[in-house]
């Protein structure tokens, strides 16, 4: 298929992307939490990807070399942002919880949300609260989140498209999991209280 | 060695991907089998993960492929060549 392309056959390249649309653009979008602005950086992205295929060597998978590509147009666009900008990149979140790898975060220990997920999912409150605290989190903690666990990339693959080691990879993806935990639990339990306390009145209502 | 909450803490993320070791995934799994707070932890984070995976949660925008192949088109047709 690379051939192909690189032999001018312009058609398969749209094929060749397909599969990879979602990725890159959820890796724009949690870096630069904006929609329009990830739509328009993974275009360019996609663009830059077929402008330099000739320099893809078969040895890295793919999908690594064009989320890397991502990452870097949503970085650059990120630096451009940053001259004119003083607001943290972090707000929302206290500063314990923002740049240090190295500093534990403590989880919401409330015992009460275990809800079946599927069950919970049917509401878009629900889903909206779960993308708005992503959207919060610190960027570090954002990007090996949405790459791990949006994207479901290897731990190895996240690693070599951030160029950091697995070990921070496993240590960051740790802390944004928790930081969510914290952030969320106390919100879903809300909701979820209510799911239940609905069941069980139509349990009730069925049973009397 | 006998874990204690906060230490367990720690290793949620590891326990969820399968990546402790033998012997901490059992002190691990001892201590979430007594521990009400530590599972709820455990099930919480669990839960958010599955949240996350599930296809509704994260979705392309309204005719987002479209846009991209529209302007793949019009920059080939604007002559965008590969490098060599």
């Amino acid at each position: 298929m690379l051939a192909a392309i690189l032999a001018g056959d312009q058609q398969m390249f749209h094929e060749l992307i397909r599969p990879y649309e979602r990725t890159v653009y959820m890796v724009a979008l949690g870096m630069l939490k904006d929609e329009s602005e990830a739509e328009d950086a993974s275009q360019e992205a996609f663009l830059k990807a077929y402008c330099a295929l000739g320099k893809f060597r078969a040895e890295s998978k793919f999908s690594t070399w064009l989320i890397s590509i991502a990452i870097n147009e949503a970085r650059s666009r990120l630096r451009r942002k940053k001259t004119g900008r003083t607001e943290s990149l972090d707000a929302g979140w206290d500063s314990a919880d923002s740049g240090d790898d190295f500093i534990s975060v403590s989880p919401a220990l409330l015992t009460d949300w275990r809800e079946i997920p599927s069950e919970a999912l049917e509401r878009s409150e629900v889903r909206g609260l779960l993308t708005t605290a992503v959207t919060e989190l610190p960027p570090i903690y954002r990007e090996i989140f949405v790459l791990r666990d949006v994207e479901e990339l290897s731990v190895n693959e996240a690693a070599a498209v951030l160029g950091i080691s697995v070990a921070l990879v496993k240590v960051r993806l740790h802390r944004a999991r928790l930081m969510l935990q914290k952030k969320l639990v106390p919100l879903l339990k809300g909701v979820t209280f209510l799911e239940s306390a609905e069941r069980t009145r139509r349990r009730r209502f069925l049973w009397f | 060695m006998v874990l204690e909450c906060k230490h367990v803490w720690d290793y949620i993320s590891g326990y969820l991907d399968g990546g402790l070791d033998p012997e901490l995934l059992r002190e691990v799994q001892k201590h979430l089998d007594h521990c009400e707070v530590c599972s709820a932890v455990l099930d919480s984070t669990r839960n958010i993960l599955v949240l996350t995976a599930d296809e509704r949660t994260f979705t392309l925008p309204l005719g987002f492929s479209e846009r991209l192949h529209e302007r793949l088109e019009r920059a080939f047709a604007d002559g965008l060549q590969t490098e060599t």
